[in-house]
């Protein structure tokens, strides 16, 4: 995600100022101005959505060199919040993602590929229920620039699919849910 | 039969709250065991936990009307043969039925209302969140009412062995008062 991210920001980084530099973000925790959601399909008759309330980033992009960005994220699995306590709990057990054995979920990228104008594919290992796979996560750089605090801001927001079993989930949920989406936005403030 | 306990024998109502508990909480615990490894798409899936949590709450109000019974009409008297060390460990061996239990009911009742939701039980009423944002609460209130669950169904056997035990080795009168047929 957060290779996504870099790639994007050096390229949009190029597009929209003309500034590029290699510089270094981290996510912002503090305001809480980036979220991990997730979406499954209920049934197949209404998404259900969740989030991840406690993670942590970082990324690096050279705008010069886009496909040098880094990103890695780690996720604390227990975070998981569908607004329902039986399913959370569930959610958080041996059936699904098994928190107590795997309390961080990762993601490292090790490839950006530019795919347009501000968008970009970022490759990586997602580290999820102890199951290492290659996701590539589609990643749109939304803005940067000051912010009135004196600091500086990039954003970017990118979608992955997971199939459920490719990473030993192992309840099975039906046919309509074989799949999760991951929905990411978020804002990274520059070291 | 009498409806208040005698110095010799439980009465009507003692003995029915006790083997009205001991039919719900077996009946409980392997209505718990089965529906946790239920599929998804099984039509029990929702109504096991329903049906599990609404028994769960009258029971909470049944053990309630039992401990204020307990003042009202105290059990019968110790039996003569039972010496010092069998008083302690009868009342020490109860009171960890009673707080067990009720530790069990408030943990099961904390899981489903960490979220703030209530539980509807059986459609005739609703029991309202009163704690909830513990961090992980329904979590550690889980675990809690799981190894509880298994702790005390093992120590409701020893009590229910205990029991046989008096009434076949020793054969006293323990277990026939519990049935109102001990001797007056």
């Amino acid at each position: 995600m957060l290779k996504n991210m870099f790639a994007a920001l050096a390229l949009g980084s190029m597009i929209f100022s003309g500034q590029v530099a290699a510089a270094d973000y981290v996510i912002d925790k503090d305001g809480q101005h980036a979220f991990v959601n997730f979406k499954a399909s209920h049934l197949g008759y209404s998404w259900l959505w969740g989030t991840f309330k406690d993670f942590e980033g970082s990324f690096s992009f050279d705008a010069a060199q886009p496909q040098a960005s880094k990103v890695n994220v780690t996720l604390k699995t227990a975070s998981l919040d569908t607004n329902h306590a039986e399913r959370d709990k569930h959610l958080r057990s041996e059936d699904f993602l098994n928190v107590s054995k795997y309390p961080t979920a990762t993601f490292k990228s090790t490839s950006v590929k530019s795919t347009g104008e501000g968008t970009a594919d970022i490759q990586g290992d997602l580290t999820l229920n102890g199951v290492t796979k290659p996701v590539v996560i589609a990643a749109k750089f939304i803005g940067e620039g000051d912010d009135p605090w004196g600091g500086y801001r990039a954003g970017f927001e990118g979608t992955t699919t997971l199939n459920l079993k490719d990473f030993d989930i192992k309840m099975d949920l039906g046919p309509a849910t074989q799949t999760v989406d991951l929905i990411i936005s978020v804002e990274g403030v520059r070291q | 039969m009498q409806w208040r306990n005698s110095s010799t024998n439980y009465g009507v109502i003692s003995i029915l709250l006790h083997w009205l508990v001991a039919l719900a909480v077996v009946g409980l615990f392997a209505l718990g065991y089965w529906m946790v490894g239920l599929n998804y798409y099984s039509s029990w899936y929702r109504t096991a936990p329903e049906i599990h949590k609404g028994v769960g709450i009258l029971l909470f109000g049944l053990m309630l009307l039992r401990v204020i019974w307990r003042f009202i009409s105290p059990g019968p008297a110790p039996l003569v043969s039972h010496g010092r060390v069998t008083r302690l460990a009868t009342k020490l061996g109860h009171g960890v039925l009673y707080v067990g239990l009720f530790v069990l009911m408030i943990s099961g009742y904390l899981i489903s209302t960490a979220d703030g939701r209530a539980i509807n039980v059986f459609g005739w009423f609703d029991v309202p969140a009163l704690i909830t944002g513990i961090a992980n609460q329904e979590d550690i209130a889980g675990l809690v009412h799981e190894y509880l669950a298994w702790a005390l169904i093992v120590f409701a056997g020893i009590h229910a062995l205990a029991a046989l035990k008096h009434h076949f080795v020793d054969r006293d009168s323990t277990l026939k008062r519990m049935f109102g047929r001990a001797d007056p």
